[in-house]
């Protein structure tokens, strides 16, 4: 399958990208690892008339972590996050969506900013960002600005950028007590269903948590009648938990698809809540 | 537009299109054949090949995107008179049916073994979650790479390859010529 034809310049830095997005105008498109964007090229939904490199551009690429808070550059690979030890110890969650998503291949070439750029219903990246309550810096036309999770992810293949952003990088507080699960598409390891949980412990009872979805609907969502159900619950105890996490899908018109059926997706969201709400609790009995 | 590439260790300058996809410019610019197009569409991996020594898809790559950089395929890996430990293994365990997603498979395997030496049987499996093979059920596969991990973790030269897989026995001679093929056990009850 051959792409439509396109003009492809590099950016050289940040800036030269934004200026050269708005040279460009609405028939542009970033490239960075192209594994959202090119397969869509391919067959001919996507048909930009010219693609910006920005893959060159240095010191995008990184993972720090300073003082409980960390800060991924948009160009850092799914690779390289599922291999840093630094994040599989602050923020499980996204090491686990790093790991589980796509196969290896895919994970050398991808990026989070990319990804995340993509908005697609399915990522594993826009559950666990939304329990994270990442934030997103932006650099546009206007200078830089930044915008939280919740209002990033807008709908299907909707993310709030404007056709002359460029998302740099995103960061978000450790946690540690959180995990991700999915149900996987067997062919494309897209997330059928897939849930994110981040707890926040007081010995054995949650004090507080934050669950979000992907696969199920138009846009990752949290689920925040779940989130307010789990408060107090003791998690060793597993019926408490699977009965606090009925219902996950409720904010969400469940899509259907020859996969698998809306309802299926709203029976699963309850159990791969619960999933990773007993996984990220988990995490935390070590240090008891 | 101008690419600037090192395949198999040699600088190749080509004048393509920016919608040329690193498999066609490796196919059919370069004549490098042994990476082949399954599905195109960047799942099943027979188009893998090594850029700057990891494994991607190369029908997901732009030839542009890899202008400057180093590409490794199954031909620079090892061939015929040489072949490489994962090559000697896929054939010694017999690895492959068809052979169409072979080429891609060892790539990948390459790739798994660089990043981890002695992988359990699960992590062969992870490693290679990016090549189908429609053939195999994988099993003969899980044992050439782990064949060929052995061998590479010992150093062994390429024979010894087919030393360490006992199980598949002696190679089969060609039958006489106007004999069958029934092997000599199972000729008594064929009658």
């Amino acid at each position: 399958m051959i792409p439509v034809a396109f003009d492809y310049v590099r950016a050289t830095s940040v800036d030269d990208a934004v200026r050269l997005l708005r040279e460009h105008g609405d028939d542009a498109k970033l490239l960075a690892g192209g594994h959202s964007l090119i397969p869509m090229m391919k067959l001919r939904l996507a048909t930009p008339a010219t693609l910006i490199d920005i893959s060159g551009i240095p010191q995008l690429n990184t993972v720090a972590v300073n003082g409980g808070r960390i800060t991924i550059g948009a160009l850092t690979t799914h690779a390289a996050l599922a291999a840093s030890d630094a994040l599989r110890a602050s923020a499980p969650v996204l090491w686990d969506a790093a790991n589980q998503l796509g196969d290896p291949q895919v994970r050398n070439r991808g990026t989070i900013g990319g990804a995340s750029a993509h908005g697609d219903p399915a990522a594993d990246y826009p559950a666990a960002l939304l329990a994270l309550d990442a934030t997103f810096t932006i650099a546009g036309a206007g200078g830089e600005r930044q915008i939280g999770a919740g209002d990033f992810f807008r709908g299907m293949f909707e993310t709030a950028l404007a056709s002359t952003d460029v998302l740099t990088a995103i960061a978000f507080d450790a946690a540690p007590a959180s995990a991700y699960v999915k149900f996987h598409h067997p062919a494309s390891h897209y997330a059928v269903v897939g849930a994110a949980a981040v707890l926040t412990m007081n010995g054995g009872t949650i004090g507080a948590a934050r669950i979000a979805l992907s696969g199920i609907g138009d846009a990752a969502f949290r689920a925040g009648s779940v989130e307010s159900a789990l408060t107090q619950v003791d998690t060793a105890d597993s019926a408490a938990v699977r009965a606090a996490c009925a219902g996950a899908a409720a904010g969400s018109e469940a899509r259907s698809d020859t996969f698998a059926s809306g309802a299926y997706r709203a029976a699963m969201a309850d159990v791969f809540a619960a999933r990773a709400v007993a996984l990220a609790a988990g995490r935390t009995k070590t240090r008891r | 537009m101008n690419v600037d590439l090192t395949v198999n260790g040699e600088t190749a300058v080509l004048d393509v299109e920016p919608r040329l996809l690193l498999v066609h410019a490796l196919r059919d610019n370069l004549g490098l054949t042994g990476t082949h197009v399954g599905c195109d569409t960047s799942s099943c991996g027979a188009c893998t090949v090594l850029l700057d020594g990891v494994s991607v898809k190369s029908c997901t790559v732009f030839a542009v995107q890899a202008s400057g950089h180093v590409v490794t395929t199954i031909e620079g890996i090892g061939d015929a008179d040489e072949l490489h430990p994962m090559q000697e293994a896929f054939w010694s365990s017999h690895g492959l049916q068809c052979g169409y997603c072979t080429t891609g498979m060892i790539v990948s395997a390459v790739d798994l073994l660089q990043r981890n030496p002695d992988p359990s049987d699960d992590e062969i499996r992870a490693g290679l979650e990016g090549n189908l093979c429609r053939c195999t059920g994988y099993e003969n596969i899980v044992t050439a790479v782990r064949a060929a991990g052995r061998a590479m973790r010992d150093g062994a030269a390429r024979h010894s390859v087919r030393e360490l897989m006992p199980l598949h026995g002696p190679t089969l001679e060609p039958p006489p010529s106007g004999e069958g093929i029934i092997p000599p056990q199972f000729q008594e009850a064929g009658r």
